[in-house]
């Protein structure tokens, strides 16, 4: 039993980086009908924009300027890495995607393969092969509950991401730019029409899926502290898989979908060999997607079909 | 032209009938250098020259290279092979041919060393790498030799640590399938182990792939295991995950490492987790006594900075040729006899003391040695701890 619930905690915290990456790809894809393929690389940018500021707010506390206790850094990074990710977001979409937001939906995908590939060799140009550290912003306490360790970290992480997610849920459900998101998701063509600004609503969309990676990425240098250009490759990859599994443009789909794939990912591992772990774990995601072809929460691709 | 070689040889020739003594003195030895000195790995080389260049200061204070009571100058042949295996080759075919080295001393890398063992040994010039650890640089290639040790020496090394060290008995391993030298050194180490122990001492053997991050369910399954101690023969990255994730699942048991952990980047990454623990290596640089540490002050006051486990091996390497020679006992002037006499004479070594420990060649040209197991101080140095022999 406390073999299982190490696991679940373990599981736990594996898929809240998930779900946070998921849920920016099922935006873009729930509002614009494209896949960011950037998005893994996005998540990237924001773990060193993080490392960076973090970096930043420690030095400047060591010269003596301002004294910051560590969770305060910790909590100025994440708010400024995804106000600053944002930004870069906006960039890939305005640069990226809006000049082919009417080309043909592979013309898109390849354009995010690209800037992918442009972000991972921009920041290899810029600070070298060499791995990063993390700088350690919380000490991490483990507790021991009857043979099952939990730390303060595992904690954060969960709580953090749980947070965010509940945050972007009622962003969408209660807000004015929320329902204007809805409604583009809902009908592309016309809702334009009716005086919805579609620039501004893309933007904004892309701009909170990257807030949300780089959320995800100082959490993820917070637990597994090094860094390295490539990192936001595979993980991209199953975050995308997770989307997918959650139903494209549902925003409780690809929550629950993450968590999931976290799930399946450590449960795998703690009954079979551990080699096998990707491969069992991703052959019972495809036999899920034979039976749910649009995921959990998804519609069929008739009922949104653009023009 | 012509006449001018013919005056040349016939003055020679002269000299040489008329005094015997400059005829000694005129021998030179040459010893050829491969180095990475630009490339991919140009510290690598650079290590490489400095370790060589301090050697020659040695010999050039003694008057010269001492054989059967006589002394010959040495000269430094060092090619760069930019780190490319074409250019190793390259350089060891110029350096044989050309320039009539007696013996070469690198290329460090497997990538360079495997081909240009192969040069060395078709042109029958003794070679020896210092810092390859594959097996094929001296497979079945008699004039080819290597300074340190292989993998599956290193295995057996650390199970036999841990044993004595901790008196362990069930051990587990965490390494990625998909990488051969982690993989490769998993498999050397889990033979030993259980070779010792007993089938089944190898109580949790678990694998990732390269670029995982998580490990929590490996790991779980590690401390669920019974295990006394996680070998970990991963590079600094990974080491870094690890370590510090098994802490936070409450495992508070020793991890040990192997040569890979040797990168001045371990501790940069991996912080106070990786205080405290052991890996095995080829040399220590903390804590180093005798030979050792006198190489490191003069090597660190010379350059600036503490050199490491290539300079060190290279050293090694250049005076185990140095005794070779020495041991043949004349050097007769003909390049391919004598190149043959420093072959045997390496292949005959017993029980040189270099500042990287004791070593004696097998007949593949791999030396046995001990290693050095290094422990990560509360400094976050690398602190030698012991030598460990197979």
């Amino acid at each position: 039993m406390g073999f299982f619930l190490q696991n679940l905690i373990n599981a736990l915290q594996w898929g809240s980086f998930y779900a946070l990456i998921a849920l920016g790809y099922s935006m873009v894809y729930g509002v614009l009908m494209l896949f960011n393929f950037a998005h893994g690389d996005i998540f990237m940018v924001g773990a060193y924009i993080g490392f960076g500021i973090a970096s930043g707010l420690l030095a400047l506390t060591a010269l003596g300027g301002i004294v910051l206790p560590s969770w305060l850094i910790l909590v100025l990074t994440i708010i400024i890495s995804m106000f600053l990710t944002s930004f870069v977001g906006m960039i890939v979409e305005r640069v990226g995607y809006r000049p082919l937001r009417d080309a043909p939906r592979a013309s898109a995908a390849i354009t995010g393969l690209m800037i992918g590939i442009i972000l991972e060799t921009g920041n290899l140009a810029l600070l070298g092969a060499r791995r990063v550290r993390f700088p350690t912003l919380i000490q991490s306490t483990t507790y021991d509950i009857g043979g099952v360790f939990v730390t303060n970290k595992k904690i954060m992480i969960v709580v953090v991401s749980i947070a965010l997610m509940f945050a972007l849920h009622q962003f969408v459900r209660k807000s004015k730019w929320g329902m204007a998101m809805r409604a583009m998701a809902f009908d592309y063509v016309v809702v334009p029409l009716l005086g919805v600004p579609i620039n501004t609503i893309a933007r904004l969309t892309f701009a909170i899926g990257s807030a949300l990676a780089a959320a995800a990425g100082i959490l993820f240098g917070v637990a597994y502290p090094v860094l390295d250009p490539y990192m936001g490759i595979v993980f991209g990859w199953k975050a995308f898989v997770a989307a997918i599994l959650g139903g494209r443009g549902s925003i409780l789909g690809a929550t629950l979908a993450g968590f999931l794939l976290g799930f399946i990912e450590i449960f795998v591992a703690m009954i079979f060999p551990s080699t096998l772990r990707d491969f069992i774990a991703y052959s019972i995601i495809l036999l899920i997607l034979t039976f749910r072809p649009h995921g959990f929460f998804g519609e069929p691709y008739s009922a949104r079909l653009r023009l | 032209m012509k006449k001018s070689s013919i005056i040349v040889v016939t003055l020679l020739a002269v000299a040489l009938i008329v005094s015997p003594s400059v005829w000694a003195k005129q021998k030179l030895i040459k010893i050829g250098i491969n180095a990475p000195l630009t490339g991919d790995i140009p510290k690598v080389g650079e290590g490489t020259k400095y370790a060589a260049q301090m050697w020659l200061e040695d010999i050039k204070a003694a008057g010269g290279l001492e054989v059967g009571g006589k002394k010959y100058p040495v000269e430094l042949v060092i090619e760069d092979n930019e780190s490319k295996a074409e250019s190793a080759v390259k350089a060891n075919t110029k350096m044989i041919t050309e320039d009539e080295v007696l013996a070469i001393v690198g290329p460090q890398a497997s990538k360079q060393a495997v081909p240009a063992g192969d040069v060395a040994n078709n042109y029958k010039t003794p070679m020896i790498s210092p810092w390859s650890t594959n097996p094929d640089t001296t497979k079945n290639r008699p004039y080819v030799f290597r300074g340190c040790f292989l993998d599956p020496f290193q295995g057996p090394v650390l199970a036999n640590f841990i044993t004595k060290e901790f008196g362990f008995s069930k051990a587990a391993v965490l390494y990625d399938v998909a990488s051969d030298y982690p993989k490769g050194l998993a498999e050397f180490f889990k033979q030993a182990w259980e070779k010792i122990h007993g089938p089944g001492s190898v109580v949790a053997f678990e694998s990732f792939t390269t670029k995982d991050a998580d490990f929590s369910s490996q790991l779980t399954k590690i401390i669920r295991s019974g295990a006394q101690v996680l070998f970990v023969p991963q590079y600094y990255n990974e080491v870094a995950l690890i370590v510090q994730q098994a802490h936070e699942l409450g495992w508070n048991k020793p991890i040990v490492g192997s040569d890979s952990w040797g990168s001045a980047e371990t501790v940069k990454l991996c912080g106070k987790d990786c205080y405290g623990l052991f890996f095995s290596t080829h040399y220590a640089a903390a804590g180093a006594t005798g030979a050792t540490k006198a190489f490191i002050d003069r090597y660190k006051k010379k350059y600036g900075y503490v050199p490491d486990d290539v300079a060190a091996l290279t050293w090694d390497s250049l005076r185990i040729v140095q005794q070779a020679i020495q041991s043949c006992g004349k050097i007769t002037g003909n390049i391919e006899k004598d190149r043959l006499c420093v072959r045997d004479a390496l292949a005959k070594i017993k029980e040189f003391d270099g500042i990287t420990g004791k070593m004696t060649f097998t007949e593949d040209g791999d030396p046995i040695k001990c290693a050095v197991i290094v422990k990560i101080s509360d400094k976050g140095e690398y602190e030698f701890y012991k030598s460990v022999c197979p």
